[in-house]
């Protein structure tokens, strides 16, 4: 720590920072626009200008940028100085020449950077009167708007864009007063992670377009905190309401999960939860039709449910609480899990590494810091994408470890990228086709699933001979095994997605020959696919697999099941559904109507993911708390609701009985806030204290001002009152601060600058790692070596996962299923690009997207929408043209780096 | 860095002209990485083809495998490279101070009423376009302009005449 002086009063501040960052950690306001807690200093906006001085003789002092002054032990600086001031109105003054100054119209208006540094700045009158530079904006697809107009120039999109997330077609154009941040043309930004450029820009050039057309000012948004439900991540969230529907979902901040950023699929894939779609009813069947069960007639319906004989299958969709109050009411016997069998061995084995104490399954945040990863058939960019964003990060290390060589300060952002170049940490991918981090690769094997199993053992055997004799020509084998073994922090990422069981057992014995030859605790990162999968996993007994269930129906032991949150058309082949489904009455509770609702006795309507306060648990079996952020306007009730007795019990008691009662889950009463911790026991209400409108928004229904709602479950409100989070952050939605009305305020709620929020906690991992393993054995499956061609699953960030699909916002972005192969086999098959491919010939029908880096001998097939029956399918398939054509959206918005033209 | 052209314009890349190739591939022994190329790319393409299309920009694009949103950074920052069409003859017209003193705005418009075109435009014939430059170092001269390659000092309504009388017999 270093003792810095700043008007007059001592600080204790840390010298590898630089000021800009230190005076905000202290809690002090000094403007900035090109600075970004995660993405350091460029130098760029001269906005946080401050003086300093050379010693206590120093009286005149020189102006220098906060930004890119190391806070170095005795520095003296004055903020309130009045020549520091002076400089700061006069940048702003100058920033906004061309600024439009069209706030009441602007989407950032009341959460904008501009105005609050404006303000602080006190720049408040505008002389330039002449004529403003104009631009013209560009469609950038349906995710993001685009109005070049407001632009002050800080660079934040394109250091964001190209610099953090790796973007290729976003740049800064022309020069002075004319810089244009755009593409080079009109068309869909490509990265999956362009949403943040909403948060990221300081004003409203880059604005939430799905947001924009369907607008509320951000204090006029009900808010929560909440959890990202989209993949297995568990990034947290803010989703905003007003009149009853879902408007948009911001970042929020967790130190250890998402930082400051989330996917494209997280922020615009919500908005189902408006669908008019939604199952609003209890619907029973008469005569062959669901119809809406009429009232009186409900319980009885739903008391035909009970008894012994009665089945459960789970949900990795559904939140902990409703899958436990479904094994509560079925019992543990009858309580069967609810996904493929072949991902449920996956997860079985995950699990049993999650216990493992020879690994540590990283957070975002220490993924981060790995400085060699090997990634084994995982395609992170499209089920994991936050991982992708920090693996990113992670071969910047090696720039980092540069730059402390030659004595430069991490901040400094372009002087650590220009001393790198291209150097970069090792990052080793093993895939069956080309992956959207193959940019950032030091080693690419692209090859069949078996394949790339054999060459992940040989990796683990070269780096242990103790591991399980495998041998591979792979030249890269060598390489990557000791760039993992020199590591100061070495990565291995696998997971069940894959499809291969294999890949995860060769990527285990990776981590384990590590952790064998260099001693310490080695990061294994599983990833698993859906929000709840691992909390889902824990809860189910490890025999009671969907197999078993679909065993115990077909043998007629037992002829009713209770099926929640769940399409089971996607868990397994059609045919073995359809012949369960006819020897078996159900009762579905779902948010949207599925296949599998169509063929209930009974559909219930169940809440969506913010309209119920509920806990999930993710990749790293770490439980995190979500909010209801609204009511559901029809008769929907949290799944847990409808399976236990409805008239008593709660959320918190609900929680409670699970963390008793079910094995591993003692730590998820943790999560639960307790109201005697808040300012006189006093709720924390949803709305800002700024929430407009509250007497009139009804008033087109009836003139008299309702009652606001009352939420005895939780520690949150429906209404205005109460004791919003000012700097205590144990319960933050939207962050906000007297004059820091944009997302940047999340500063005043931070230990320091990037630390944790104050009092509040980052979930609660659940899985105590207490036993030891050994090597694991592949389970090769007999490759039957025939003239078909083998498969790997793919899966794209819009598609893949079954609720975020059904966004309309998503569905812009969705492309139809498709079979990718090299250009070699699609020529000895007769396929040109975008012909239509009939799989193994029993209906399945995808593209044929012919792909230059696919190994010949291999195709990745893509199942769209649960389009493909993908359980259907064996390892091996046969591809054979037809002539029917079953195209939807095609395949021109998918964005790979290899895709062949026509006449490849 | 890969360069990921989006399929909706990646066929209308131009193919580059085997004398373009050929001068590109010898500025790429020259420097470390395929992304320090791109300027004199640009450069290249300009010199054959008079400016550099959107095809051409594409082109390059495939050629180099960067970016081309990289490559269209690049391309407008420089004012000397035209991302439109230019006139057989570029007149590079210095509007700085010194000339300024000497009587450059007068020499201007007079150019502008002789072709009828003020910076920016290009004669309907195609013979010039008329542009700005800050300064071309040669202020001991004022009034300076350029055509094409050639410097023209010590400018007069006369010598203007006889510049562009001689630009235009050499057609």
């Amino acid at each position: 720590m270093a003792k810095i002086v700043i008007d007059g009063i001592e600080y204790e501040v840390n010298p590898n920072n630089n000021l800009l960052q230190e005076c905000l950690s202290q809690g002090l306001d000094l403007p900035y626009f090109c600075w970004h807690p995660c993405m350091g200093s460029v130098g760029a906006c001269r906005q946080c200008a401050v003086k300093q001085y050379r010693d206590t003789e120093d009286k005149e002092g020189m102006l220098v940028m906060a930004c890119m002054t190391p806070a170095s032990e005795g520095s003296i600086i004055s903020v309130e100085d009045p020549q520091a001031k002076d400089m700061r109105e006069r940048v702003i003054e100058s920033l906004m020449i061309s600024h439009p100054h069209d706030c009441p119209v602007c989407e950032e208006g009341g959460e904008c950077h501009l105005q609050d540094m404006t303000l602080m700045s006190g720049h408040n009158y505008r002389r330039y009167d002449k004529k403003k530079v104009t631009h013209r904006n560009q469609y950038l697809g349906p995710f993001i708007n685009h109005e070049m107009n407001r632009c002050i120039t800080c660079y934040r999109c394109v250091r964001f864009y190209d610099d953090y997330a790796g973007g290729t077609d976003l740049s800064a154009q022309a020069s002075h007063h004319h810089t244009y941040f755009g593409r080079h043309e009109e068309g869909v930004l490509e990265s999956e992670f362009s949403g943040n450029l909403v948060e990221v820009c300081p004003t409203g050039v880059f604005t939430d377009k799905a947001f924009s057309s369907n607008y509320a000012r951000k204090w006029d948004l009900q808010t929560a905190p909440s959890v990202c439900t989209g993949c297995a991540i568990g990034c947290n969230t803010t989703p905003g309401e007003r009149y009853g529907s879902l408007r948009r979902i911001v970042n929020r901040y967790n130190s250890e999960i998402n930082g400051y950023f989330i996917c494209d699929r997280g922020r615009f894939g919500f908005d189902y939860v408006n669908s008019e779609e939604r199952i609003e009813a209890p619907l029973a069947r008469k005569e062959g039709q669901l119809a809406v069960v009429p009232k009186g007639q409900l319980q009885s319906a739903i008391d035909t449910f009970q008894g012994s004989d009665v089945i459960g299958i789970a949900s990795p969709r559904a939140s902990n609480e409703s899958n436990f109050a479904l094994r509560c009411l079925v019992g543990d016997e009858n309580f069967y899990s609810g996904i493929s069998d072949a991902e449920h061995e996956a997860t079985q084995l995950i699990l049993s590494l999650a216990k493992d104490s020879a690994f540590n399954a990283p957070s975002v945040r220490q993924i981060e810091l790995a400085d060699a990863v090997i990634i084994v058939g995982e395609d992170v960019t499209n089920v994991a994408p936050r991982i992708a964003l920090a693996l990113r990060q992670s071969v910047r290390n090696k720039a980092k470890e540069l730059a402390e060589g030659c004595n430069i300060p991490q901040w400094q952002d372009a002087a650590v990228r220009e001393l790198a170049q291209h150097d970069r940490s090792p990052l080793a991918i093993l895939s069956s086709y080309a992956t959207r981090l193959d940019d950032i690769a030091s080693d690419i094997v692209i090859d069949s699933p078996t394949e790339i199993a054999n060459i992940a053992s040989a990796v683990a055997n070269r780096i242990s001979g103790h591991a399980p004799a495998a041998s591979s020509d792979e030249a890269s084998v060598a390489q990557i095994a000791a760039q993992l073994i020199e590591a100061k922090r070495p990565l291995v990422i696998a997971g069940s997605t894959s499809g291969s069981v294999s890949q995860l057992q060769a990527a285990a014995n990776i981590a384990r020959a590590l952790n064998e030859k260099r001693g310490d605790v080695i990061d294994l990162c599983l990833l698993v696919s859906e929000v709840n999968t691992i909390g889902m996993s824990l809860l189910v007994n490890e025999r009671n697999s969907l197999g078993a269930a679909l065993e115990k129906i077909s043998n007629g032991q037992t002829k009713k099941a209770i099926v929640l949150e769940n399409d089971l058309y996607r868990r397994a082949a059609k045919q073995k559904i359809d012949e369960a489904f006819q020897k078996v009455e159900m009762l579905v509770i779902d948010q949207l109507p599925s296949a599998t609702t169509a063929k209930a006795s009974l559909v219930l309507p169940s809440t969506s993911f913010s309209e119920q306060e509920s806990t999930y648990v993710n990749y790293e079996g770490r439980a995190q708390l979500s909010f209801q952020v609204h009511r559901n306007h029809a008769a929907a009730l949290p799944a847990w609701r409808w399976l236990s007795d409805q008239q008593s019990g709660d959320i918190e008691s609900l929680i409670n009985r699970c963390a008793e009662e079910a094995k591993n889950f003692d730590k998820l009463d943790d999560l639960l806030p307790d109201l005697n911790q808040f300012v006189a026991g006093m709720k924390i209400p949803r709305q800002s204290h700024r929430y407009s409108g509250r007497t009139a928004m009804k008033a087109n229904l009836n003139v008299h001002e309702p009652k606001q709602p009352v939420d005895d479950q939780s520690v949150m409100s429906f209404s205005m009152e109460g004791i919003p989070a000012t700097k205590d952050s144990a319960v933050l939605g939207a962050a906000w601060s007297p004059a820091w009305n944009s997302n940047q305020s999340i500063s005043k709620f931070q230990e320091e600058i990037n630390g944790d929020l104050k009092q509040s906690h980052v979930g609660e991992l659940l899985i105590e790692r207490n036993e030891t393993g050994s090597y694991l054995s592949l389970d090769q499956r007999p490759n039957n070596l025939n003239e078909n061609l083998q498969v790997a699953v793919a899966y794209q960030i819009f598609g893949s996962d079954e609720l975020s699909a059904k966004s309309n916002t998503i569905q812009e972005r969705m492309t139809d299923a498709y079979v990718a192969l090299s250009p070699k086999d699609a020529k000895s098959l007769d396929l040109n690009q975008g012909d239509s491919v009939s799989l193994d010939g029993n209906g399945n029908i995808a593209i044929a997207c012919i792909r230059s880096k696919m190994k010949q001998g291999t195709v990745a097939v893509y199942c769209g929408d649960n389009d493909i029956d993908r359980h259907s399918l064996g390892t091996t398939i046969a591809l054979s043209k037809v002539t029917e054509a079953k195209m939807k959206r095609g395949i021109q918005g998918l964005i790979v780096s290899d895709l062949c033209e026509e006449g490849y | 860095m890969q360069a990921s052209v989006i399929a909706s314009t990646a066929t209308q890349a131009r193919k580059l002209c085997a004398e373009e190739i050929k001068e590109i591939e010898h500025e790429m022994q020259l420097y470390p990485d395929k992304q320090a190329v791109g300027l004199e790319a640009l450069k290249i393409v300009q010199k054959h083809q008079g400016w550099v299309s959107d095809e051409s920009l594409l082109g390059i694009s495939k050629f180099l495998d960067i970016p081309v949103s990289d490559l269209e950074s690049v391309a407008t920052f420089f004012n000397l490279v035209y991302r439109q069409p230019v006139g057989r003859n570029v007149i590079l017209f210095c509007n700085s101070v010194s000339c300024w003193i000497m009587g450059s705005e007068s020499m201007r418009s007079y150019i502008n009423g002789k072709l009828d075109i003020d910076f920016g435009g290009t004669t309907d014939n195609g013979d010039f376009t008329f542009l700005p430059v800050p300064c071309l170092g040669d202020c001991d001269h004022a009034p300076v302009m350029m055509v094409g390659d050639d410097l023209h000092r010590n400018l007069t309504e006369g010598k203007v005449d006889e510049i562009f009388s001689e630009y235009k017999s050499k057609e």
